[in-house]
C-alpha cells in the first residue's frame, strides 16, 4: 500500500527501463537521418549497416546545394542572383511559416476573444461550425480550393498555402479557451472608463492571453514548416517549392540516392528542431493552459 | 445565455453584435473564404458528374450510390476507420502511461523526456517519412537487418509491400508523431491533481489503482477529452505517409489519399471531380459524426 | 519549362490544368500527351507543322503513336528508344550465370533466363530480381517481361481488347511467381526497382533503357556502373527463341491550349527549333536517346551517336521494337488494372482467376 513497497519499486524500475528504451527508439529516426546525411554511398548500401558513419563526408550536402539552380528572389519583376534550389526553398519555407504565424495569431486572438466574451447573435452557430471544421482534412476541400486559388490568381504563390492555413479554425478554438479566463469585471471596468473596444483588446485582453498567443505562434510555425499536402497541390514551379516539397520531389526522382535524401531531410528538420528547443518552455506552458481550461 | 440577453437592453445587444462581428471579421474572412465556401462548393460538385473538362451536369445522388458499390473506396474507408480507431486510444493510453511514469521527475530530466517524445512531431512528416521508408526497406532496411541478425525472422519481411504489415507500419509512424503533445498535456495534468484528495483517498484505504481511477482520472477528464480531439485531428492528417510510402498500395489506401488519386492521377480519365468530391462529403460526414460524439461526451462529463 | 518527374508528373500537370495554369509546353510521351491530355481536349493539334518532307523523315512508329485516333498530332516527336532490362554483370559472373548471356546480340532465351536465375539464387540465396507492382510508371517493363517469356501479346490485333488471359501470359506469370529469387514486390515502383539495382541489391532490373545506363540519376557512378562499382549490361527480354519484341519509348513536345494564339505560335517556333532544325542533333544528344527522324532540315541525324560505343551498341535493340499498342481503348484503366493484378498475384491469389478479373476490368473501360 505504501509507495515504496518492493513490488511497486520493481514495477517502477521496469517502467523506467522501458521508457528509456522507448525514448531511444523515438530519437532513432532522427539519428538515422543525421548520420545518413554524412555517410558515403558505400557505407549506406553496405549490407551490414554501420551505426556510426565509417567515414564522415560532406558530399551529400555538396550535392544538395548544387542542384536545381533558381533565382534567389523574384519580387515585382526584379530577379535575384541564381542560387541552388535548396537555399530558395528554405527562404520560401521561412516566409510562409512566418506569415502564417502572424496572420493566424492576430485573427485567432481577436476571434477567440469575441467568441468567449461577446454575446453576439449567431455566436453559437459560428462556434459549432468552427468545432466541426477543425478535424476536417484538407483533402476534402482540395478541388474547390484549387479552383478558387486559380480564379484568384494565387495558385503557385506562397499565399495559396498561407491563406488556407490561416483559415483553419484550430487557432480560434485555442484562443477562445484562453479568453474564457479573462475576468468579466476587468473588461467591464475598462468599458466604464470609456476605453474603446480596440483599446480594451490591445491593452487588457492581449497581455492576459499572451502565453496562449505564444503557444499558438510556435504551433502554427511548426505546422506550417512541416506541412506537405497544401504545398504539394498549391505550389508547382521549382522556385516556389518549400524544403519539404523539395525533398519529397527529390525522393520521387532520385530514390536511388539515400545520402542526398538524408542531407535534405536534415536541412528541413534541424532548423525547426532548434526553434522548438529554444521556445519549448513557452510552448509547453501555452498548450497546457489551453487544454486545462477546456 | 438566453436569460442574459433578454435582460440586456437592445442598444447594449446591438453594441455587442457590432463589436463581436468586427472582432470576428478578419478570422471569418479566411475561414469562410478558404474553408466554408470550398466546403459548400464541394457539396454542390458532389451532386454533378464534373470532371477536368466540364463543370458537369446534375446527377443527384448517383455519385454516392456508385461510391457505395466501389470496392476500392470501401476499402479506403475501412482503412481510415482502422487508423482512427486504433491510433486514438493507443496514443491516449501510451501517453498517459509515459506521463505517469515521468511526471514526478526533476525538472531537467522531465523536460528532456518531454522533448524526446515531441521530437518526431517537430521533425516534420516528409523528413520522417523519408527515413522510415529506408528503415522499413525490404532489402537494406534496419528492421530486417536487426530481426534477421537476432534470428527472429529467417526471410526479409516486406514491411511496406505486404498487406499484412503495411497499414500497421503506417500506424506506427503516425503513432510516434502523435504522442508528443498528449504527453506534455498529461504531465501537467498529473502535476495539477489535487494532492489532498489523493491523500484523503489513501487514508481511506484505497488501492493505488482506485486512487488513480477514482481521483486522478476523474480530475484529468477535460485533458483527456482535449487529447481525444487533437489526436483524432492528427489521425486524419496521414496523407504524406500514404503518398510517399505506399501510394495507397498494399492495402493502405485511405479516403484522404483516394480523393487526391481520383482527382489527379491518371485513372481511366483524369479528374472525376464530382466523384472525388462525393468522397470528400462522405469523409466530412464521418468526421462530423465523430466530432459530435466527442463533444457530446465532453458535455456529459 | 517545368521538368516532369517520372513518378508524379501527371498529378502536377493535372493540378495545373484544374486551375487553368498549365504550362505552354510539355516534353512527354504519347500515353499522356495523346491518350490523356490530347483526347481530353487540352492540347493543340500540331499537324500543320508537318509537310511532306517531315512526314517522310519522321519514323512511322513515332508518327503513329503521336497521332490520335481522329488524326490529330498531339506530340511532335523528338526522340525514341527501346525499353529493355539490365543485369549486373559482375554478379552474373560470380554466380557463373554469365554463360547464359549473349552480350553480342544482347538476347537470351527463356531457358537461359531460368538457368541464370537458378544460378544466381544458388549463389546469393536471396531475391535477385523483383517484379515491381507499385506505382504508376515503368509498367512497360513488367508487360514486356511477361509477354516475351512464352510469346504472348498484351492486346488483341484490333487494339480494342486485352489478352492477358492468353495461356502463355498465364504460364509466364506462374513461372515468375514460382521462381526462387524472383519476388513480386508491392513496395517497389519502377524507379525504386532501378534504385535497388543501382545499389547492387537486385541483380537484374526490368525497368531499363539507355538513359539509365548513361546517366544514373546523377549519382556520380560513371557510365554503366552500379553504386557498388559493378558493370551493367543491357539485355533484351528473354523469349523462347531469343527474338524479343520490345516496347518502345517515344518522347516529344506537346502544346497546351491556353487560348492565346501568340503563345501557341511561340511554342511552335520553339518546337521547330528543337525538333526540326540544325539544333536537333544537339537536343537528341542532351536527351541521350535516339532521333525520331532520319534528317532535320538537311542535317542527317542517323549518325548523331557516331563515336559513342555504348550508344552505338544499344542501337542493336532498336530493330526489336514491337508494335505500338498503348493506343488501345481503355488504356489508362488497363495500366491501373495491370498493377493491381500483379499485386494480387504477388499476394498469392490464384493466377487464372485474378488475371480474368482484372482483364475484364480493363476491357470494360474500353
Amino acid at each position: 500500500m505504501k509507495i515504496s513497497s518492493p513490488k511497486t519499486r520493481a514495477y517502477q524500475a521496469a517502467c523506467m527501463i522501458l521508457i528509456v528504451i522507448l525514448a531511444l527508439l523515438f530519437i532513432f529516426p532522427l539519428y538515422w537521418i543525421l548520420t545518413g546525411a554524412f555517410k558515403t554511398a558505400a557505407d549506406i548500401y553496405d549490407p551490414d549497416p554501420s551505426w556510426i558513419p565509417k567515414e564522415w563526408t560532406l558530399d551529400n550536402f555538396g550535392k544538395l546545394f548544387s542542384r536545381r539552380p533558381v533565382p534567389l528572389f523574384d519580387i515585382f519583376g526584379v530577379t535575384g542572383p541564381t542560387v541552388p534550389g535548396a537555399v530558395r526553398w528554405l527562404i520560401n519555407t521561412v516566409f510562409m511559416a512566418v506569415m502564417s504565424m502572424l496572420l493566424t495569431c492576430l485573427t485567432a486572438a481577436m476571434a477567440g476573444y469575441a467568441l468567449a466574451k461577446k454575446r453576439f447573435v449567431g455566436r453559437g452557430i459560428i462556434f459549432s461550425l468552427i468545432v466541426c471544421a477543425m478535424a476536417l482534412p484538407k483533402q476534402v476541400i482540395l478541388i474547390p480550393l484549387l479552383r478558387e486559388m486559380g480564379a484568384l490568381n494565387l495558385w503557385d504563390t506562397p499565399w495559396a498555402v498561407i491563406f488556407p492555413t490561416v483559415g483553419w479554425p484550430f487557432g480560434v478554438f485555442l484562443m477562445k479557451q484562453f479568453s474564457e479566463s479573462i475576468p468579466g469585471e476587468i473588461l467591464e471596468a475598462t468599458r466604464i472608463d470609456g476605453a474603446s473596444e480596440l483599446k480594451t483588446f490591445a491593452t487588457v485582453v492581449m497581455p492576459m492571453i499572451k502565453p496562449g498567443i505564444g503557444a499558438l505562434a510556435i504551433f502554427t510555425f511548426i505546422n506550417c514548416w512541416n506541412d506537405y499536402f497544401m504545398q504539394l497541390v498549391m505550389l508547382a514551379s521549382t522556385e516556389q517549392h518549400t524544403i519539404s516539397l523539395g525533398i519529397a520531389t527529390m525522393q520521387s526522382e532520385t530514390s536511388i540516392d539515400l545520402g542526398l535524401l538524408m542531407s535534405g531531410a536534415s536541412v528541413a528538420a534541424v532548423p525547426i528542431i532548434i526553434v522548438f528547443l529554444i521556445f519549448q518552455k513557452y510552448f509547453t506552458q501555452g498548450i497546457t493552459m489551453g487544454a486545462v481550461k477546456g | 445565455m438566453a436569460k442574459q440577453s433578454a435582460s440586456m437592453s437592445r442598444a447594449l445587444q446591438r453594441r455587442e453584435n457590432t463589436a463581436g462581428y468586427l472582432f470576428m471579421l478578419p478570422s471569418l474572412l479566411f475561414f469562410v473564404g478558404f474553408v466554408v465556401i470550398p466546403m459548400i462548393l464541394c457539396i454542390f460538385t458532389s451532386l454533378t458528374d464534373a470532371n477536368m473538362n466540364s463543370s458537369g451536369h446534375f446527377v443527384g445522388l448517383n455519385n454516392f450510390i456508385r461510391l457505395w458499390s466501389d470496392k476500392t473506396f470501401r476499402e479506403a474507408l475501412v482503412n481510415t476507420l482502422v487508423i482512427v480507431v486504433v491510433s486514438v486510444p493507443a496514443v491516449c493510453a501510451f501517453s498517459l502511461w509515459v506521463s505517469s511514469a515521468i511526471y514526478k521527475m526533476n525538472g531537467k530530466l522531465l523536460s528532456a523526456f518531454r522533448c524526446i517524445f515531441y521530437l518526431p512531431v517537430v521533425t516534420g512528416s516528409v523528413a520522417v517519412t523519408v527515413v522510415w521508408k529506408w528503415m522499413y526497406d525490404n532489402y537494406n532496411g534496419i528492421f530486417n537487418y536487426i530481426l534477421k541478425g537476432t534470428g527472429l525472422i529467417e526471410k526479409n519481411i516486406n514491411w511496406l509491400g505486404d498487406p499484412r504489415f503495411a497499414l500497421w507500419c503506417i500506424i506506427l509512424i503516425l503513432f510516434t508523431t502523435s504522442v508528443g503533445q498528449p504527453i506534455v498535456l498529461y504531465v501537467s495534468a498529473l502535476g495539477n491533481v489535487d494532492q489532498t484528495l489523493v491523500e484523503a483517498a489513501q487514508v481511506d484505504g484505497a488501492t493505488n489503482f482506485q486512487v488513480f481511477w477514482k481521483v486522478k482520472w476523474a480530475q484529468m477528464l477535460p485533458t483527456t477529452l482535449y487529447i481525444l480531439v487533437i489526436t483524432t485531428i492528427n489521425s486524419f492528417q496521414c496523407f504524406a505517409l500514404i503518398q510517399l510510402l505506399t501510394s495507397g498500395g498494399s492495402g493502405t489506401n485511405t479516403v484522404m489519399y483516394h480523393i487526391y488519386f481520383t482527382a489527379f492521377k491518371l485513372t481511366e480519365q483524369a479528374g472525376h471531380f464530382g466523384y472525388a468530391n462525393a468522397m470528400g462529403v462522405v469523409l466530412a460526414l464521418f468526421i462530423g459524426a465523430l466530432s459530435a460524439l466527442q463533444f457530446k461526451l465532453a458535455k456529459e462529463k | 519549362m517545368e521538368y516532369l518527374a517520372y513518378a508524379d508528373g501527371d498529378d502536377k500537370v493535372n493540378t495545373a490544368l484544374t486551375v487553368g495554369g498549365a504550362p505552354d509546353l510539355v516534353l512527354e510521351g504519347p500515353q499522356r500527351l495523346v491518350s490523356n491530355w490530347g483526347n481530353g481536349g487540352y492540347m493543340v493539334d500540331l499537324s500543320d507543322m508537318l509537310d511532306e518532307t517531315d512526314k517522310s523523315e519522321i519514323a512511322a512508329s513515332a508518327l503513329g503513336c503521336a497521332t490520335s485516333a481522329d488524326g490529330k498530332l498531339y506530340m511532335y516527336p523528338l526522340v525514341m528508344t527501346a525499353h529493355c532490362m539490365a543485369v549486373n554483370l559482375n554478379a552474373f559472373q560470380e554466380a557463373g550465370a554469365d554463360q547464359y548471356l549473349d552480350l553480342d546480340s544482347h538476347t537470351w532465351t527463356t531457358d537461359d533466363f531460368i538457368k541464370a536465375v537458378e544460378a544466381l539464387y544458388a549463389h546469393y540465396n536471396d531475391t535477385v530480381g523483383a517484379v515491381f507492382c507499385a506505382g504508376q510508371g515503368g509498367d512497360q517493363g513488367t508487360r514486356a517481361l511477361v509477354n516475351n517469356l512464352y510469346g504472348a501479346s498484351f492486346v488483341n490485333g484490333t487494339h480494342d481488347g486485352y489478352t492477358w488471359d492468353d495461356p502463355n501470359n498465364i504460364k509466364a506469370l506462374e513461372l515468375l511467381r514460382d521462381m526462387d529469387g524472383i519476388e513480386f514486390d508491392a513496395s517497389l515502383a519502377g524507379g525504386d526497382e532501378i534504385a535497388k539495382f543501382y545499389q547492387g541489391i537486385l541483380k537484374m532490373a526490368f525497368c531499363w533503357n539507355i538513359q539509365q545506363q548513361t546517366d544514373p540519376n546523377g549519382a556520380g557512378t560513371g557510365t554503366g556502373k552500379t553504386l557498388t562499382g559493378d558493370d551493367i549490361a543491357f539485355m533484351a527480354f528473354p523469349s523462347q527463341d531469343g527474338s524479343a519484341s520490345l516496347c518502345g519509348g517515344w518522347w516529344g513536345f506537346g502544346i497546351f491550349d491556353n487560348g492565346d494564339a501568340a503563345r501557341i505560335e511561340a511554342a511552335k517556333t520553339f518546337i521547330k527549333y528543337m525538333c526540326d532544325s540544325e539544333h536537333t542533333a544537339e537536343a537528341v544528344k542532351t536527351a541521350t536517346f535516339y532521333p525520331a527522324r532520319s534528317a532535320a532540315e538537311g542535317t542527317d541525324l542517323s549518325n548523331v551517336w557516331a563515336g559513342n560505343d555504348l550508344m552505338a551498341e544499344y542501337n542493336k535493340l532498336l530493330p526489336m521494337l514491337g508494335e505500338y499498342y498503348e493506343d488501345t481503348k481503355g488504356w489508362t484503366q488497363a495500366r491501373t488494372s495491370w498493377w493491381n493484378m500483379l499485386q494480387d498475384i504477388g499476394e498469392g491469389a490464384g493466377i487464372a482467376e485474378t488475371v480474368a478479373t482484372f482483364q475484364a476490368e480493363a476491357n470494360a473501360a474500353g
